[in-house]
């Protein structure tokens, strides 16, 4: 395969990686206890593959009709005094956010989980603008502390021990060393109390947004977003235009089924509707709420009718908890916003299929993330779809050649015969080489034995017997 | 019945006893095999690399070589779901679409064909072993086999299944993604050994001798203390 830079990195990085048997034990071990709570909370759906076709088809629904939601949206909560904000690209919500922070003259922001903020380099420009940035998901604090991206876009920090992150506090904010979670949990609390109470401007994601009440729907574990959406006096949800859900009851399937497939939860802790600011007469919330809308391809994405389904995902995760290439390589490999197979999947598009095809390219086609995606988007499939797409725009000229010549053998068996005889002189001398430079097969025989031709072909035998 | 079979490449040139096993099984139970010996692979190599035109001139000599069968039997998952479930998607508004969905109505893989065409599940077979069982992920999840081989082995005299935990984890063979990431498709493949390993089975069996071939070329570099032989085998023992 042609190399880009980024096809280089992760393969660098992928080599250091499946090396390091600390890492491959520690991240398997973690999502296999997610995998058994998963099951647990799976079997308390009277029938968890019919709520994933439901979920399936209200999401199918919502993607196809994207552009009446949104704007039903956008009407309804504007009805409330919420601000919609349309962004076209990352240039554009980054424009956008920090117009906001300048007319409200802030000083400290204080973010709960936004993915899409890392998508577009969000905390780098309000940093670069002079503004106090501070994560306050515990995950994504402790990753923000340590100058890197989310492991993992549910759980950002899981690839660190709890001495790890003891090391990072004591080190960071001063504090004594714990083993204690509860310690540490304390430690970033109070830290990031302070923060909530300074800070002026709120920014949330959003888990989902309803397009018939006008209202996002945030889930959270730790409270962290609901004081950065309600303390702040401005509050700002920034979200891919793909979360809509049709209808306020849909909420009573994807709240559970994405705490499910998530986290092994049957409801993520807290589960919160935001639908615009303070209402005269009520006693608290901010004064203005603003919601970015983000294409950023998106669109692009959505005129695909192959692979427009990948615009289904709400985010839970659970291909990534279950895909044996995750669990060798982490996160941090893919260089992406989005890890795992659902980001193997829409990172060609968002960023371009030929930078980012080998994405698409380093999955067995296993299966395993279609399996598991509780909104059945053909994760697997649109993989496969990919690669097409990649070669069909420009081949590798040695693999087309190399095909080309195979489909010639493969179609005159006595020419295939032949290869299987000349195969069999070969393999006797194929010890000198083996796993030199020279070794054609060396891809597979530095940690493989390759296959012997057999002394007698099946259809050497065929012919034998009749 | 008559009976087509399909020999993929890779069992005719190096794992033969499989598809042997496959042809004295079905005889034994009175059927007649048809093997087409003009026809070598199914193309999936090229699929799955994205040449999907490359796979078309080989597919389409399956397609009209296969064309009157009345049964195909596939020994293996993988290829098995190459021409079941993929030969029509590689054919999308072509003129041989049709061709390829009827293709695809009369294909069975070997186990699936045993147990849920034939009603068959003891051959009389013995085979005094612990065995674990790997779920190929292409007959698995693609095909929907998972009780087929285990109603076999469970009439197998002698026998004992041990069930690893990761029997339904990819073992990282994945065809060219194997010499495409090859640390990534070791590191697999070493999960899924270690796994096998724990049950103290002496063979993993399988129903795919692609991921059999990728698990032993594991362990036979790292001379890990198990086997892997292929399911027909196992059930062509006397």
């Amino acid at each position: 395969m042609s190399t880009t830079p980024a096809a280089a990195e992760f393969k660098k990085e992928a080599t250091v990686l499946t090396k390091d048997l600390r890492h491959r034990a520690f991240i398997r071990g973690a999502l296999k206890k997610y995998e058994i709570v998963r099951d647990d909370k799976k079997a308390r759906f009277q029938s968890w593959e019919s709520a994933r076709a439901a979920a399936s088809e209200i999401k199918w629904q919502a993607i196809n009709h994207l552009d009446a939601h949104l704007v039903e949206f956008a009407r309804n909560l504007k009805a409330r005094g919420g601000k919609v904000h349309w962004a076209a690209d990352a240039e554009q919500a980054r424009e956008i956010i920090l117009g906001i922070v300048r007319e409200k003259k802030a000083h400290a922001i204080v973010k709960s989980k936004v993915m899409t903020g890392e998508e577009i380099h969000l905390n780098a420009a309000l940093e670069k603008a002079g503004y106090d940035v501070v994560e306050s998901d515990l995950g994504e604090y402790i990753v923000q502390l340590r100058h890197e991206a989310p492991y993992h876009f549910v759980f950002p920090a899981m690839h660190l021990t709890r001495g790890e992150i003891s090391d990072l506090f004591a080190k960071e904010l001063g504090t004594a060393k714990t083993d204690n979670p509860e310690e540490l949990t304390m430690i970033a609390r109070r830290v990031l109390r302070e923060k909530y109470i300074q800070a002026d401007i709120g920014i949330s994601g959003a888990n989902f947004a309803i397009a018939e009440t006008g209202m996002i729907s945030i889930t959270e574990n730790e409270g962290n977003a609901r004081l950065t959406c309600a303390l702040p006096k401005t509050h700002i949800t920034l979200m891919g235009i793909e979360k809509i859900l049709p209808k306020l009851a849909d909420l009573a399937l994807f709240l559970p089924m994405l705490g499910t497939a998530g986290a092994g939860q049957l409801m993520t802790g807290y589960n919160s509707m935001y639908g615009g600011p303070r209402q005269p007469g009520e006693a608290d919330g901010p004064e203005e709420f603003h919601v970015v809308l983000l294409d950023n391809h998106r669109t692009a994405l959505l005129a695909d009718p192959e692979q427009r389904d990948a615009l289904q995902c709400i985010r839970c995760g659970a291909c990534l908890n279950v895909c044996p290439i995750y669990k060798n390589i982490g996160g941090h490999t893919y260089g992406t916003t989005y890890q795992g197979p659902i980001g193997s999947v829409i990172t060609p598009h968002l960023r371009g299929l030929q930078n980012w095809k080998h994405l698409a390219f380093s999955s067995s086609l296993c299966g395993a993330c279609t399996e598991a995606c509780p909104v059945k988007i053909d994760l697997h499939h649109l993989l496969l779809q990919s690669r097409r797409n990649a070669i069909a725009q420009k081949p590798v000229w040695w693999e087309k050649l190399a095909f080309q010549a195979a489909a010639i053998l493969f179609n005159h068996a006595p020419l295939f015969s032949l290869g299987m005889k000349l195969g069999r002189i070969g393999q006797r001398f194929h010890p000198l080489i083996k796993n030199t430079p020279l070794d054609p097969a060396r891809a597979w025989t530095r940690s493989r034995e390759l296959p012997q031709v057999a002394p007698e072909t099946f259809r050497e035998w065929w012919q034998h017997r009749k | 019945m008559n009976i087509t079979l399909f020999i993929p490449c890779f069992i005719d040139a190096c794992f033969p006893k499989a598809g042997i096993s496959v042809v004295q099984i079905l005889e034994r139970l009175g059927h007649t095999i048809e093997y087409p010996q003009e026809l070598t692979c199914c193309g999936q190599p090229a699929f799955n690399s994205g040449y999907w035109p490359e796979t078309r001139e080989v597919a389409v000599k399956v397609l009209d070589r296969l064309r009157d069968a009345e049964v195909l039997v596939i020994v293996s998952g993988s290829c098995g779901a190459m021409i079941k479930n993929f030969y029509p998607e590689l054919f999308k508004g072509t003129p041989h679409e049709a061709a390829a969905r009827a293709l695809s109505s009369k294909c069975y893989e070997f186990s699936e064909f045993l147990v849920d065409r034939l009603g068959v599940t003891d051959l009389g077979a013995r085979f005094p072993h612990k065995v674990t069982v790997h779920d190929g992920c292409h007959g698995h999840r693609e095909l929907g086999i998972k009780d087929q081989p285990r109603k076999l082995l469970a009439g197998v005299r002698d026998l004992t299944l041990v069930e690893m935990d990761e029997a339904e984890t990819c073992c990282g063979f994945g065809g060219t993604f194997s010499a495409k990431f090859p640390m990534i498709s070791t590191a697999m493949g070493e999960g899924k050994i270690a796994s096998a390993l724990q049950t103290g089975a002496e063979y993993i069996v399988s129903n795919d001798s692609s991921c059999l071939m990728h698990q032993q070329g594991l362990i036979d570099r790292q001379k890990t203390p198990i086997k892997t032989i292929h399911l027909a085998e196992v059930l062509n023992t006397r």
